[in-house]
Protein backbone atom coordinates (compact mmCIF):
# COMPACT_ATOMS: atom_id res chain seq x y z
CA UNK A 1 0.00 0.00 0.00
CA UNK A 2 2.70 2.41 1.04
CA UNK A 3 4.97 1.31 -1.77
CA UNK A 4 2.29 1.96 -4.39
CA UNK A 5 1.65 5.45 -3.14
CA UNK A 6 5.34 6.17 -3.30
CA UNK A 7 5.69 5.04 -6.91
CA UNK A 8 2.68 7.13 -7.95
CA UNK A 9 4.35 10.15 -6.46
CA UNK A 10 7.42 9.41 -8.56
CA UNK A 11 5.36 8.92 -11.68
CA UNK A 12 3.71 12.29 -11.13
CA UNK A 13 7.04 14.03 -10.72
CA UNK A 14 8.43 12.18 -13.73
CA UNK A 15 5.54 13.39 -15.88
CA UNK A 16 6.17 16.97 -14.75
CA UNK A 17 9.89 16.74 -15.60
CA UNK A 18 9.16 15.22 -18.97
CA UNK A 19 6.53 17.84 -19.78
CA UNK A 20 8.99 20.59 -18.88
CA UNK A 21 11.71 19.00 -20.99
CA UNK A 22 9.47 18.48 -23.98
CA UNK A 23 7.88 21.92 -23.87
CA UNK A 24 9.93 23.21 -26.84
CA UNK A 25 8.71 20.24 -28.89
CA UNK A 26 5.13 20.99 -27.92
CA UNK A 27 5.66 24.63 -28.77
CA UNK A 28 6.99 23.75 -32.21
CA UNK A 29 3.80 21.77 -32.87
CA UNK A 30 1.58 24.49 -31.41
CA UNK A 31 3.17 27.22 -33.53
CA UNK A 32 2.94 25.06 -36.64
CA UNK A 33 -0.87 25.21 -36.30
CA UNK A 34 -1.07 28.92 -35.40
CA UNK A 35 -2.68 31.36 -37.81
CA UNK A 36 -0.53 34.14 -39.24
CA UNK A 37 -2.55 36.87 -37.56
CA UNK A 38 -2.15 35.20 -34.14
CA UNK A 39 1.61 34.78 -34.49
CA UNK A 40 2.45 38.12 -32.84
CA UNK A 41 -0.31 37.93 -30.26
CA UNK A 42 0.76 38.62 -26.68
CA UNK A 43 0.28 36.55 -24.63
CA UNK A 44 0.28 33.74 -27.21
CA UNK A 45 -2.39 31.05 -27.46
CA UNK A 46 -1.18 28.15 -25.36
CA UNK A 47 -3.18 25.67 -27.42
CA UNK A 48 -3.92 25.75 -31.15
CA UNK A 49 -7.50 27.00 -30.55
CA UNK A 50 -7.84 28.54 -33.99
CA UNK A 51 -5.78 25.80 -35.58
CA UNK A 52 -4.87 26.15 -39.23
CA UNK A 53 -3.20 23.91 -41.75
CA UNK A 54 -1.72 26.84 -43.71
CA UNK A 55 1.76 25.91 -42.52
CA UNK A 56 1.46 22.31 -43.61
CA UNK A 57 -0.01 23.38 -46.94
CA UNK A 58 3.11 25.49 -47.48
CA UNK A 59 5.27 22.45 -46.65
CA UNK A 60 3.47 20.31 -49.20
CA UNK A 61 3.79 22.98 -51.87
CA UNK A 62 7.37 24.06 -51.26
CA UNK A 63 9.34 21.43 -49.35
CA UNK A 64 8.62 18.25 -51.32
CA UNK A 65 11.85 18.26 -53.35
CA UNK A 66 13.92 18.97 -50.23
CA UNK A 67 12.35 16.06 -48.38
CA UNK A 68 12.92 13.75 -51.34
CA UNK A 69 16.59 14.74 -51.52
CA UNK A 70 17.02 14.11 -47.80
CA UNK A 71 15.47 10.68 -48.20
CA UNK A 72 17.85 9.80 -51.04
CA UNK A 73 20.86 11.15 -49.15
CA UNK A 74 19.82 9.29 -45.98
CA UNK A 75 19.33 5.95 -47.72
CA UNK A 76 22.50 6.39 -49.75
CA UNK A 77 24.46 7.10 -46.58
CA UNK A 78 23.05 3.99 -44.90
CA UNK A 79 24.02 1.82 -47.89
CA UNK A 80 27.53 3.25 -48.15
CA UNK A 81 28.08 3.01 -44.39
CA UNK A 82 27.02 -0.64 -44.25
CA UNK A 83 29.12 -1.59 -47.29
CA UNK A 84 32.23 0.00 -45.80
CA UNK A 85 31.77 -0.76 -42.12
CA UNK A 86 30.41 -4.31 -41.93
CA UNK A 87 33.24 -6.10 -43.80
CA UNK A 88 35.80 -3.94 -42.00
CA UNK A 89 34.36 -4.86 -38.61
CA UNK A 90 34.19 -8.52 -39.58
CA UNK A 91 37.85 -8.61 -40.42
CA UNK A 92 38.74 -6.60 -37.29
CA UNK A 93 36.75 -8.89 -35.03
CA UNK A 94 37.39 -12.27 -36.57
CA UNK A 95 40.35 -12.23 -38.91
CA UNK A 96 42.43 -9.96 -36.65
CA UNK A 97 44.69 -8.33 -39.25
CA UNK A 98 47.98 -6.68 -38.34
CA UNK A 99 47.46 -3.06 -37.32
CA UNK A 100 43.90 -3.73 -36.21
CA UNK A 101 44.46 -2.02 -32.89
CA UNK A 102 45.82 1.08 -34.58
CA UNK A 103 42.81 1.13 -36.89
CA UNK A 104 40.31 1.04 -34.02
CA UNK A 105 42.25 3.83 -32.37
CA UNK A 106 42.14 5.95 -35.53
CA UNK A 107 38.39 5.37 -35.81
CA UNK A 108 37.87 6.59 -32.27
CA UNK A 109 39.88 9.73 -33.00
CA UNK A 110 38.06 10.25 -36.29
CA UNK A 111 34.78 10.71 -34.42
CA UNK A 112 36.23 13.70 -32.62
CA UNK A 113 37.12 15.82 -35.63
CA UNK A 114 34.83 18.85 -35.85
CA UNK A 115 32.50 18.78 -38.86
CA UNK A 116 33.43 22.32 -39.90
CA UNK A 117 37.00 21.18 -40.49
CA UNK A 118 36.03 18.13 -42.52
CA UNK A 119 33.73 20.38 -44.54
CA UNK A 120 36.56 22.71 -45.46
CA UNK A 121 38.79 19.84 -46.56
CA UNK A 122 35.97 18.27 -48.56
CA UNK A 123 35.16 21.62 -50.12
CA UNK A 124 38.69 21.97 -51.44
CA UNK A 125 38.66 18.43 -52.85
CA UNK A 126 35.14 18.61 -54.27
CA UNK A 127 35.81 21.91 -55.99
CA UNK A 128 38.70 20.49 -57.96
CA UNK A 129 37.02 17.16 -58.75
CA UNK A 130 33.65 18.64 -59.68
CA UNK A 131 31.48 16.81 -57.12
CA UNK A 132 30.58 20.01 -55.31
CA UNK A 133 26.81 20.50 -55.10
CA UNK A 134 26.01 16.90 -56.04
CA UNK A 135 24.02 14.31 -54.12
CA UNK A 136 26.75 11.60 -54.29
CA UNK A 137 29.24 14.12 -52.88
CA UNK A 138 26.94 14.80 -49.97
CA UNK A 139 26.39 11.08 -49.37
CA UNK A 140 30.13 10.44 -49.17
CA UNK A 141 30.61 13.36 -46.75
CA UNK A 142 27.66 12.28 -44.58
CA UNK A 143 28.97 8.72 -44.41
CA UNK A 144 32.03 10.00 -42.58
CA UNK A 145 29.69 10.87 -39.71
CA UNK A 146 28.57 7.26 -39.35
CA UNK A 147 31.38 4.97 -40.51
CA UNK A 148 33.62 5.15 -37.39
CA UNK A 149 30.64 4.62 -35.10
CA UNK A 150 29.43 1.76 -37.32
CA UNK A 151 32.76 -0.05 -37.36
CA UNK A 152 33.05 0.22 -33.57
CA UNK A 153 29.50 -1.10 -33.00
CA UNK A 154 29.90 -3.95 -35.50
CA UNK A 155 33.29 -4.95 -34.12
CA UNK A 156 31.95 -5.05 -30.58
CA UNK A 157 29.01 -7.17 -31.69
CA UNK A 158 30.82 -9.50 -34.06
CA UNK A 159 33.57 -10.36 -31.59
CA UNK A 160 30.75 -11.80 -29.47
CA UNK A 161 29.73 -14.30 -32.15
CA UNK A 162 30.81 -17.76 -30.95
CA UNK A 163 33.83 -19.19 -32.67
CA UNK A 164 32.05 -22.55 -33.09
CA UNK A 165 29.56 -20.99 -35.47
CA UNK A 166 32.33 -19.80 -37.78
CA UNK A 167 34.14 -23.10 -37.52
CA UNK A 168 31.00 -24.99 -38.50
CA UNK A 169 30.75 -22.82 -41.60
CA UNK A 170 34.39 -23.47 -42.41
CA UNK A 171 33.95 -27.23 -42.03
CA UNK A 172 31.06 -26.99 -44.47
CA UNK A 173 33.53 -25.50 -46.94
CA UNK A 174 32.62 -21.81 -46.74
CA UNK A 175 35.39 -19.26 -47.31
CA UNK A 176 35.80 -16.02 -45.35
CA UNK A 177 33.49 -14.10 -47.71
CA UNK A 178 30.82 -16.79 -47.69
CA UNK A 179 30.97 -17.07 -43.89
CA UNK A 180 30.56 -13.32 -43.60
CA UNK A 181 27.61 -13.21 -45.97
CA UNK A 182 25.59 -16.21 -44.79
CA UNK A 183 26.57 -16.55 -41.13
CA UNK A 184 27.91 -13.32 -39.65
CA UNK A 185 25.56 -10.82 -41.27
CA UNK A 186 22.29 -12.62 -40.44
CA UNK A 187 23.40 -13.11 -36.84
CA UNK A 188 24.36 -9.42 -36.55
CA UNK A 189 20.90 -8.24 -37.55
CA UNK A 190 20.41 -6.11 -34.43
CA UNK A 191 23.62 -4.19 -34.87
CA UNK A 192 22.83 -3.69 -38.56
CA UNK A 193 19.52 -2.10 -37.53
CA UNK A 194 21.18 0.14 -34.93
CA UNK A 195 23.82 1.32 -37.37
CA UNK A 196 21.33 1.90 -40.19
CA UNK A 197 19.01 3.91 -37.96
CA UNK A 198 21.77 6.19 -36.75
CA UNK A 199 23.41 6.58 -40.15
CA UNK A 200 20.06 7.62 -41.60
CA UNK A 201 19.26 10.00 -38.78
CA UNK A 202 22.66 11.70 -38.91
CA UNK A 203 22.55 12.11 -42.68
CA UNK A 204 18.98 13.38 -42.48
CA UNK A 205 19.91 15.91 -39.76
CA UNK A 206 23.20 17.05 -41.26
CA UNK A 207 23.48 20.79 -41.69
CA UNK A 208 27.23 21.48 -41.79
CA UNK A 209 28.01 19.42 -44.90
CA UNK A 210 24.79 20.43 -46.63
CA UNK A 211 25.39 24.13 -46.11
CA UNK A 212 28.97 23.99 -47.31
CA UNK A 213 29.13 21.26 -49.96
CA UNK A 214 25.63 21.65 -51.39
CA UNK A 215 24.83 25.34 -50.94
CA UNK A 216 24.70 25.93 -54.68
CA UNK A 217 23.22 22.56 -55.57
CA UNK A 218 20.01 22.06 -57.50
CA UNK A 219 18.90 19.32 -55.12
CA UNK A 220 19.17 20.33 -51.49
CA UNK A 221 18.20 18.47 -48.30
CA UNK A 222 15.47 19.51 -45.87
CA UNK A 223 17.89 21.05 -43.38
CA UNK A 224 18.73 23.67 -46.01
CA UNK A 225 15.03 23.99 -46.80
CA UNK A 226 14.40 25.13 -43.23
CA UNK A 227 17.51 27.28 -43.19
CA UNK A 228 16.48 29.17 -46.33
CA UNK A 229 13.06 29.65 -44.78
CA UNK A 230 14.55 31.36 -41.72
CA UNK A 231 17.23 33.16 -43.73
CA UNK A 232 14.75 34.84 -46.07
CA UNK A 233 13.51 36.79 -43.08
CA UNK A 234 10.34 34.84 -43.45
CA UNK A 235 7.68 35.77 -40.93
CA UNK A 236 5.58 32.71 -41.68
CA UNK A 237 6.64 30.88 -38.56
CA UNK A 238 3.77 28.40 -38.87
CA UNK A 239 5.28 27.20 -42.17
CA UNK A 240 8.79 27.08 -40.68
CA UNK A 241 7.61 25.11 -37.65
CA UNK A 242 5.47 22.84 -39.81
CA UNK A 243 8.57 22.01 -41.84
CA UNK A 244 10.42 21.40 -38.59
CA UNK A 245 7.68 19.01 -37.45
CA UNK A 246 7.87 17.11 -40.75
CA UNK A 247 11.68 17.02 -40.52
CA UNK A 248 11.35 15.45 -37.06
CA UNK A 249 9.32 12.49 -38.31
CA UNK A 250 12.31 10.17 -38.84
CA UNK A 251 13.52 10.82 -35.29
CA UNK A 252 10.07 10.10 -33.89
CA UNK A 253 9.58 6.94 -35.94
CA UNK A 254 12.98 5.78 -34.80
CA UNK A 255 12.11 6.35 -31.17
CA UNK A 256 8.76 4.59 -31.42
CA UNK A 257 9.75 1.48 -33.34
CA UNK A 258 13.33 1.08 -32.25
CA UNK A 259 13.65 2.51 -28.77
CA UNK A 260 15.94 -0.17 -27.40
CA UNK A 261 18.31 0.18 -30.35
CA UNK A 262 18.47 3.92 -29.76
CA UNK A 263 19.45 3.62 -26.12
CA UNK A 264 21.99 0.97 -27.13
CA UNK A 265 23.45 3.32 -29.70
CA UNK A 266 23.76 6.25 -27.31
CA UNK A 267 25.63 4.26 -24.71
CA UNK A 268 27.68 2.15 -27.12
CA UNK A 269 30.08 4.97 -27.83
CA UNK A 270 30.63 5.83 -24.22
CA UNK A 271 30.43 2.76 -22.02
CA UNK A 272 32.17 -0.47 -22.75
CA UNK A 273 30.10 -3.51 -21.94
CA UNK B 1 41.23 -3.60 -46.71
CA UNK B 2 38.67 -1.24 -48.17
CA UNK B 3 38.15 0.60 -44.89
CA UNK B 4 41.77 1.70 -44.88
CA UNK B 5 41.36 3.10 -48.38
CA UNK B 6 38.15 4.77 -47.26
CA UNK B 7 39.82 6.33 -44.23
CA UNK B 8 42.72 7.56 -46.33
CA UNK B 9 40.45 9.00 -48.99
CA UNK B 10 37.74 10.53 -46.84
CA UNK B 11 39.45 11.41 -43.57
CA UNK B 12 43.16 11.74 -44.06
CA UNK B 13 42.97 13.45 -47.44
CA UNK B 14 40.44 16.12 -46.38
CA UNK B 15 42.45 16.74 -43.23
CA UNK B 16 45.61 16.99 -45.28
CA UNK B 17 43.91 19.47 -47.63
CA UNK B 18 42.80 21.39 -44.58
CA UNK B 19 46.34 21.66 -43.20
CA UNK B 20 47.50 22.60 -46.69
CA UNK B 21 44.83 25.31 -46.86
CA UNK B 22 46.00 26.76 -43.58
CA UNK B 23 49.61 27.06 -44.79
CA UNK B 24 48.95 28.85 -48.06
CA UNK B 25 47.64 32.18 -49.14
CA UNK B 26 44.50 31.20 -51.02
CA UNK B 27 42.28 33.49 -52.98
CA UNK B 28 39.22 32.46 -54.96
CA UNK B 29 41.28 32.34 -58.14
CA UNK B 30 44.22 30.38 -56.78
CA UNK B 31 41.74 28.10 -55.04
CA UNK B 32 40.44 26.94 -58.41
CA UNK B 33 43.83 26.84 -60.10
CA UNK B 34 45.61 25.31 -57.13
CA UNK B 35 48.74 27.47 -57.34
CA UNK B 36 48.46 29.40 -54.07
CA UNK B 37 51.82 30.48 -52.68
CA UNK B 38 53.11 28.68 -49.62
CA UNK B 39 53.19 31.10 -46.71
CA UNK B 40 54.07 28.91 -43.77
CA UNK B 41 52.42 29.93 -40.55
CA UNK B 42 51.33 33.37 -41.77
CA UNK B 43 47.65 32.39 -41.52
CA UNK B 44 48.12 31.29 -37.93
CA UNK B 45 49.90 34.53 -37.06
CA UNK B 46 47.03 36.43 -38.67
CA UNK B 47 44.47 34.47 -36.66
CA UNK B 48 46.26 34.99 -33.35
CA UNK B 49 46.58 38.71 -34.04
CA UNK B 50 42.92 39.03 -35.01
CA UNK B 51 40.70 40.98 -32.62
CA UNK B 52 38.15 38.15 -32.79
CA UNK B 53 40.56 35.51 -31.50
CA UNK B 54 40.48 36.42 -27.80
CA UNK B 55 36.69 36.73 -27.51
CA UNK B 56 36.08 33.61 -29.64
CA UNK B 57 38.38 31.55 -27.42
CA UNK B 58 36.74 32.95 -24.27
CA UNK B 59 33.23 32.26 -25.61
CA UNK B 60 34.25 28.72 -26.49
CA UNK B 61 35.45 28.16 -22.93
CA UNK B 62 32.35 29.71 -21.32
CA UNK B 63 29.97 27.88 -23.68
CA UNK B 64 31.69 24.54 -23.08
CA UNK B 65 32.16 24.77 -19.32
CA UNK B 66 28.65 26.10 -18.55
CA UNK B 67 27.01 23.61 -20.93
CA UNK B 68 28.88 20.68 -19.41
CA UNK B 69 28.22 21.72 -15.83
CA UNK B 70 24.45 21.93 -16.33
CA UNK B 71 24.07 19.00 -18.73
CA UNK B 72 25.97 16.78 -16.37
CA UNK B 73 24.33 17.78 -13.10
CA UNK B 74 20.79 17.78 -14.52
CA UNK B 75 21.51 14.52 -16.36
CA UNK B 76 22.86 12.93 -13.18
CA UNK B 77 19.92 14.10 -11.07
CA UNK B 78 17.50 12.67 -13.62
CA UNK B 79 19.46 9.43 -13.89
CA UNK B 80 19.21 8.97 -10.12
CA UNK B 81 15.52 9.84 -10.27
CA UNK B 82 14.86 7.28 -13.01
CA UNK B 83 17.07 4.60 -11.46
CA UNK B 84 14.15 3.59 -9.22
CA UNK B 85 11.62 1.81 -11.33
CA UNK B 86 8.15 3.26 -11.22
CA UNK B 87 5.10 3.20 -13.38
CA UNK B 88 5.76 4.73 -16.82
CA UNK B 89 9.45 5.22 -16.00
CA UNK B 90 10.63 3.47 -19.18
CA UNK B 91 8.28 5.46 -21.40
CA UNK B 92 9.20 8.78 -19.80
CA UNK B 93 12.89 8.01 -20.06
CA UNK B 94 12.44 7.27 -23.76
CA UNK B 95 10.63 10.59 -24.25
CA UNK B 96 13.63 12.34 -22.73
CA UNK B 97 15.63 11.20 -25.75
CA UNK B 98 13.58 13.35 -28.13
CA UNK B 99 15.69 16.55 -27.86
CA UNK B 100 18.81 14.58 -28.63
CA UNK B 101 17.31 12.89 -31.70
CA UNK B 102 15.77 15.95 -33.34
CA UNK B 103 17.77 17.47 -36.18
CA UNK B 104 19.74 20.42 -34.79
CA UNK B 105 18.15 22.77 -37.27
CA UNK B 106 14.74 21.83 -35.88
CA UNK B 107 15.65 22.42 -32.23
CA UNK B 108 17.66 25.55 -33.01
CA UNK B 109 14.91 27.20 -35.03
CA UNK B 110 12.32 26.27 -32.38
CA UNK B 111 14.47 27.89 -29.70
CA UNK B 112 14.97 30.93 -31.95
CA UNK B 113 11.25 31.49 -32.10
CA UNK B 114 10.70 30.75 -28.41
CA UNK B 115 13.37 33.33 -27.53
CA UNK B 116 12.11 35.94 -30.00
CA UNK B 117 12.08 39.34 -28.28
CA UNK B 118 8.53 40.46 -29.17
CA UNK B 119 6.60 37.27 -29.83
CA UNK B 120 8.58 34.59 -28.05
CA UNK B 121 6.89 32.41 -25.46
CA UNK B 122 9.77 32.81 -23.01
CA UNK B 123 9.30 36.56 -22.79
CA UNK B 124 5.53 36.00 -22.54
CA UNK B 125 6.10 33.84 -19.47
CA UNK B 126 8.49 36.43 -18.02
CA UNK B 127 5.89 39.14 -18.61
CA UNK B 128 3.30 37.04 -16.77
CA UNK B 129 5.74 36.88 -13.85
CA UNK B 130 6.23 40.64 -14.00
CA UNK B 131 9.77 40.49 -15.40
CA UNK B 132 10.87 42.82 -18.20
CA UNK B 133 11.40 41.20 -21.60
CA UNK B 134 14.93 40.15 -22.47
CA UNK B 135 16.45 40.51 -25.94
CA UNK B 136 17.72 36.95 -25.86
CA UNK B 137 19.16 36.74 -29.32
CA UNK B 138 19.74 40.36 -30.26
CA UNK B 139 21.50 41.68 -27.17
CA UNK B 140 25.26 41.11 -26.92
CA UNK B 141 24.83 40.50 -23.18
CA UNK B 142 22.44 37.62 -23.66
CA UNK B 143 23.11 35.86 -26.97
CA UNK B 144 25.87 33.61 -25.61
CA UNK B 145 23.61 32.54 -22.72
CA UNK B 146 20.74 31.84 -25.11
CA UNK B 147 22.73 29.46 -27.28
CA UNK B 148 24.17 27.85 -24.14
CA UNK B 149 20.66 27.20 -22.79
CA UNK B 150 19.61 25.58 -26.06
CA UNK B 151 22.77 23.48 -26.06
CA UNK B 152 22.18 22.33 -22.47
CA UNK B 153 18.67 21.25 -23.44
CA UNK B 154 20.02 19.21 -26.33
CA UNK B 155 22.77 17.62 -24.23
CA UNK B 156 20.75 16.48 -21.21
CA UNK B 157 19.45 13.25 -22.81
CA UNK B 158 22.93 12.00 -23.63
CA UNK B 159 24.10 12.56 -20.06
CA UNK B 160 20.94 10.99 -18.67
CA UNK B 161 21.21 7.82 -20.75
CA UNK B 162 24.90 7.22 -20.20
CA UNK B 163 24.80 7.96 -16.46
CA UNK B 164 21.65 5.85 -16.10
CA UNK B 165 23.38 2.85 -17.62
CA UNK B 166 26.34 3.56 -15.33
CA UNK B 167 24.01 3.51 -12.31
CA UNK B 168 22.44 0.24 -13.45
CA UNK B 169 25.88 -1.34 -13.45
CA UNK B 170 26.34 -0.68 -9.71
CA UNK B 171 25.26 -3.82 -7.87
CA UNK B 172 22.23 -3.17 -5.66
CA UNK B 173 23.64 -5.13 -2.71
CA UNK B 174 26.17 -2.35 -2.16
CA UNK B 175 23.30 0.06 -1.55
CA UNK B 176 21.55 -2.42 0.69
CA UNK B 177 24.71 -2.87 2.74
CA UNK B 178 25.11 0.88 3.13
CA UNK B 179 21.44 1.22 4.09
CA UNK B 180 21.88 -1.50 6.73
CA UNK B 181 24.82 0.43 8.11
CA UNK B 182 22.41 3.30 8.66
CA UNK B 183 23.45 5.60 5.80
CA UNK B 184 20.78 8.08 4.75
CA UNK B 185 19.74 8.47 1.14
CA UNK B 186 21.85 11.59 0.73
CA UNK B 187 24.90 9.96 2.32
CA UNK B 188 24.47 6.84 0.19
CA UNK B 189 24.55 8.98 -2.93
CA UNK B 190 27.64 11.02 -2.07
CA UNK B 191 29.64 8.32 -0.26
CA UNK B 192 28.71 5.25 -2.30
CA UNK B 193 27.04 5.96 -5.63
CA UNK B 194 29.03 8.99 -6.71
CA UNK B 195 32.50 7.49 -6.14
CA UNK B 196 31.47 4.25 -7.85
CA UNK B 197 30.14 6.25 -10.78
CA UNK B 198 33.36 8.20 -11.20
CA UNK B 199 34.74 6.32 -14.24
CA UNK B 200 31.47 6.66 -16.13
CA UNK B 201 31.19 10.32 -15.10
CA UNK B 202 34.69 11.02 -16.36
CA UNK B 203 33.92 9.48 -19.73
CA UNK B 204 30.59 11.29 -20.01
CA UNK B 205 32.24 14.62 -19.29
CA UNK B 206 35.13 14.04 -21.65
CA UNK B 207 32.87 12.98 -24.51
CA UNK B 208 30.60 15.92 -23.75
CA UNK B 209 33.61 18.20 -23.89
CA UNK B 210 34.75 16.92 -27.26
CA UNK B 211 31.20 17.20 -28.63
CA UNK B 212 30.60 20.68 -27.20
CA UNK B 213 33.82 22.05 -28.66
CA UNK B 214 32.49 21.01 -32.08
CA UNK B 215 29.09 22.66 -31.68
CA UNK B 216 28.43 24.83 -34.66
CA UNK B 217 24.89 24.31 -35.96
CA UNK B 218 23.05 25.62 -32.90
CA UNK B 219 25.01 28.85 -32.64
CA UNK B 220 25.08 29.51 -36.36
CA UNK B 221 21.35 28.96 -36.81
CA UNK B 222 20.29 30.92 -33.72
CA UNK B 223 22.62 33.94 -33.80
CA UNK B 224 25.22 33.47 -36.59
CA UNK B 225 27.71 34.17 -33.78
CA UNK B 226 26.31 37.68 -33.32
CA UNK B 227 25.40 40.28 -32.47
CA UNK B 228 28.87 41.69 -33.18
CA UNK B 229 30.61 38.40 -32.35
CA UNK B 230 29.04 38.20 -28.87
CA UNK B 231 28.35 34.46 -29.33
CA UNK B 232 31.16 33.60 -31.76
CA UNK B 233 33.11 30.49 -30.80
CA UNK B 234 36.13 29.00 -32.55
CA UNK B 235 33.88 26.65 -34.55
CA UNK B 236 31.54 29.35 -35.85
CA UNK B 237 34.43 31.70 -36.48
CA UNK B 238 36.19 29.09 -38.57
CA UNK B 239 33.01 28.53 -40.59
CA UNK B 240 32.45 32.24 -41.07
CA UNK B 241 36.00 32.80 -42.30
CA UNK B 242 35.72 29.91 -44.73
CA UNK B 243 32.14 30.08 -45.92
CA UNK B 244 30.33 33.01 -44.36
CA UNK B 245 31.49 35.87 -46.56
CA UNK B 246 31.27 36.60 -50.23
CA UNK B 247 35.06 36.60 -50.35
CA UNK B 248 36.07 33.46 -48.47
CA UNK B 249 39.36 33.38 -46.62
CA UNK B 250 39.95 29.65 -46.49
CA UNK B 251 43.48 29.97 -45.18
CA UNK B 252 42.66 31.61 -41.83
CA UNK B 253 39.43 29.59 -41.58
CA UNK B 254 41.36 26.35 -41.89
CA UNK B 255 43.93 27.65 -39.41
CA UNK B 256 41.23 28.26 -36.77
CA UNK B 257 39.77 24.83 -37.54
CA UNK B 258 43.12 23.17 -37.00
CA UNK B 259 43.55 24.89 -33.65
CA UNK B 260 40.16 23.46 -32.70
CA UNK B 261 41.26 19.99 -33.81
CA UNK B 262 44.36 20.20 -31.63
CA UNK B 263 42.27 21.16 -28.58
CA UNK B 264 39.72 18.39 -29.28
CA UNK B 265 42.45 15.81 -29.83
CA UNK B 266 44.20 16.61 -26.56
CA UNK B 267 40.99 15.87 -24.68
CA UNK B 268 40.23 12.96 -27.02
CA UNK B 269 43.51 11.33 -26.06
CA UNK B 270 42.75 11.88 -22.37
CA UNK B 271 39.41 10.15 -22.99
CA UNK B 272 41.00 7.17 -24.69
CA UNK B 273 43.56 6.81 -21.91
CA UNK B 274 40.81 6.95 -19.32
CA UNK B 275 38.82 4.32 -21.18
CA UNK B 276 41.86 2.07 -21.54
CA UNK B 277 42.51 2.32 -17.82
CA UNK B 278 38.90 1.56 -17.06
CA UNK B 279 39.04 -1.42 -19.44
CA UNK B 280 42.16 -2.68 -17.69
CA UNK B 281 40.55 -2.31 -14.27
CA UNK B 282 37.33 -4.09 -15.24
Amino acid sequence: MRATRRTWWRTGLGVVFTAFMLFPVYWMINVSFTRDQDMRKSPPYWFPVHGTLEGYRAVLEQQGPYLATSLVVGLGTVALTLVIAAPAAYSLAKLRPRGGGVLSFVLLIAQMIPGVIMAMGFYAIYLSTGVLNTVPGLIVADSTLAVPFAVLIFTAFMSGIPEELMQAARVDGAGAVRTFWSVVLPVSRNSVITVSLFAFLWAWSDFVFASTLDQGGGRQPITLGIYHYIGNNNQQWNAIMATAVVASIPATVLLVIAQRYVAAGVTAGAVKD
Amino acid sequence: MPVVVYLLAFYVYPLYRNVDLSLRNYTVRSFVQGDAPFTGFANYAKVFADATFGPALWHTIVFTVVSLAFQFSIGLALAVFFSRNFRLSTTLRALFLVPWLLPLIVSSSTWSWMLNSESGVVNAVLAALGIDPVNWLTSPDWSLWSVTIANIWIGIPFNLVVLYSGLQAIPSHIHEAAALDGASGWQRFWRVTFPLLRPVSAITLLLGLVYTLKVFDIIWIMTKGGPSDASTTLATWSYRLGFGNLLPSFGPGAAVGNLLIVIALVFGLVYIRAQRRQGAAA
